[in-house]
């Protein structure tokens, strides 16, 4: 079946780099295995310089691999059939600024294969898609980050591609610019498309994706689907004090307030106790935050040695 | 799902028109066209401060005009088409696109060269309608004025190849230096003859085959003073010229395929 081949795998992946005046090898993607399911949203996360804008140009063939081999819908992803289902938007896209967003959308519409009665009204549909139908005659340079970035996006989609990369699609947006783009990548997952992403804006990924990897110098520490990765379960409580503490109950941090304390129990059992000692007290209960492990712990976790929860 | 992807020759169509949308949106295209259209319409001017025959003056001016300012286009416009693709990362979305590399530069230079080609036929419509105001007949001037175009295949296709390989400033010396050392390739021999049998002797002869030889594709002198050329000249010229651009387009395309993004 089809639906069996992966979207995108990736196999003993390599690649290094020579160091100034060719002395010294720095190692960017280490062996990196991975495999991607079509239909699914993968984030590939990591620190700066973990590797995944490098990883991500093997995949595109902007780099050649040491070593390794990458393979799209079971092609080589170099190979134009495998391409043509491809679609990517760059980090910090940049884009002629002598063009107007359609003629730019109707360029990229040429090369991606669209005959030219389909291109007036698929430029003028991705346009409306990505909210820039309104700016479709204006020149790119009077364009805003966040508009380039739709834009981007647009040139990303609009041949429907089954499988959309996107390198740190929410950088540099505002909230909302970046509302419109978990958007747009769920609505491609519910299309069917497979969407893989790097990002280092862990909210972000935690909403929408399915399986996660955790790139740390190059090589994959951490990969699977999110929901195993990062448990569900209350870790901890943090409670927020006013007033006196009681006697023999440390508080964590000041909290921001004058006179707040944040303290941090590790049960149900150790919360109620300190809700009585409060409440006997001369403290005040100011709320009470259940934490649960976050793909921000793991990362945390992962890349910096702490342990979640710790 | 479209598992399409376009023909070869639309995806150079396609990065032609392009990067001819670029360029004719290019300030440094229009003040070198405006420049070379002032000297040829100056050069009536040039003819009366000069002895001898005005008509000749004006074509000799005119058609230099043509050919340096093709060359002058090609190096400040040409040498950045493929520079400013990488270093502003279009190129990126470019070659994730189903693009073979290959194309992308034939792209290039099919739109350079349409813009050159279009310099080349707007300078010669000024050059011509001069002598046509005088009574002249422009006509036998076609040939030369072919061989430039042609003489520009050979200076976009090393704007492109050097376009590639490194920076605009390094870019645009090293095709300037090609152009001039083209012109001058006939030294090569004179020099040949003068050093000391051995190694320099060699590099002279090399060289000499190995630079393009625009001396051939130059036949300035021969219509303005209407001398006679032997037959099948310029069509061999032609092929010579077409030859070598398609080689060299070849190189920049191997360089071009070998060469990473970082």
């Amino acid at each position: 079946m089809a639906s069996e081949v992966a979207a995108l795998s990736i196999a003993g992946l390599r690649k290094g780099f020579s160091g100034h005046l060719g002395i010294g090898r720095r190692t960017a993607v280490d062996g990196v295995d991975l495999s991607i399911r079509q239909g699914e949203i993968f984030g590939l996360l990591g620190p700066n310089g973990a590797g995944k804008t490098t990883t991500i140009k093997m995949v595109l063939g902007l780099l050649r691999p040491d070593e390794g081999e990458i393979r799209m819908f079971g092609m080589p992803s170099s190979d134009r059939a495998a391409r043509a289902r491809l679609g990517y938007l760059p980090e910090n896209p940049y884009f002629y600024d002598y063009l107007t967003a359609r003629e730019f959308l109707d360029f990229y519409a040429r090369l991606q294969g669209v005959s030219s009665a389909d291109r007036g009204p698929l430029v003028d549909r991705t346009l409306e898609r990505v909210g820039l139908a309104g700016r479709a005659d204006t020149a790119l340079r009077k364009f805003s980050k966040g508009m380039t970035q739709r834009l981007g996006l647009a040139q990303a989609i609009q041949h429907e591609p089954d499988l959309v990369i996107l390198d740190e699609p929410m950088s540099g947006l505002d909230p909302q610019g970046r509302r419109e783009v978990r958007d747009l990548i769920l609505e491609l997952r519910d299309s069917g498309k497979t969407v893989f992403f790097s990002s280092h804006i862990l909210q972000d990924a935690e909403m929408i994706c399915d399986r996660v990897g955790i790139l740390k110098a190059g090589r994959l520490i951490s990969s699977g689907l999110l929901d195993e990765l990062v448990s569900d379960t209350v870790r901890w409580f943090e409670v927020m004090v006013a007033g006196t503490l009681p006697a023999g109950v440390e508080s964590e941090r000041e909290a921001g307030r004058e006179n707040e304390h944040l303290v941090r129990v590790p049960d149900v059992e150790a919360l109620r106790e300190l809700l009585d000692l409060v409440h006997a007290g001369e403290g005040q209960v100011v709320s009470v935050w259940p934490r649960r492990d976050t793909l921000e712990d793991l990362f945390l976790a992962q890349t910096l040695g702490d342990k979640p929860g710790a | 799902m479209l598992e399409r992807h376009p023909s070869a020759l639309s995806s150079i169509v396609a990065i032609g028109l392009n990067t001819f949308r670029e360029a004719i949106r290019d300030r440094v295209l229009y003040l070198l066209l405006v420049f070379a259209l002032i000297i040829i319409g100056v050069s009536r001017l040039l003819s009366l401060l000069t002895v001898g025959d005005e008509e000749k003056i004006i074509k000799d001016v005119g058609l230099a005009a043509i050919s340096l300012f093709g060359v002058l286009t090609a190096v400040f416009v040409g040498v950045s088409l493929v520079f400013k693709e990488i270093e502003r990362r279009t190129v990126y979305t470019l070659l994730a696109q189903p693009v073979a590399r290959s194309h992308f530069l034939a792209g290039k230079f099919v739109g350079l060269f349409s813009v050159l080609l279009l310099n080349v036929v707007l300078m010669s419509t000024a050059l011509f309608s001069l002598l046509a105001i005088r009574g002249e007949s422009p006509w036998p001037l076609l040939p030369a004025v072919f061989l430039i175009a042609v003489e520009l295949v050979v200076v976009t296709a090393f704007a492109l190849l050097f376009s590639s390989l490194t920076n605009p400033v390094l870019s645009s010396v090293w095709t300037f230096a090609v152009y001039v050392a083209g012109h001058l390739s006939w030294s090569l021999l004179l020099l040949k003859d003068k050093v000391p049998e051995g190694i320099a002797r060699w590099v002279c002869t090399g060289l000499y085959w190995l630079l393009p030889n625009f001396t051939r594709l130059n036949l300035k002198s021969h219509v303005v003073h209407g001398l006679e050329l032997p037959d099948g000249y310029i069509g061999l010229a032609a092929l010579y010229g077409l030859g070598y651009g398609v080689v060299v387009v070849a190189l920049a395309c191997w360089a071009f395929s070998r060469k990473e993004f970082l």
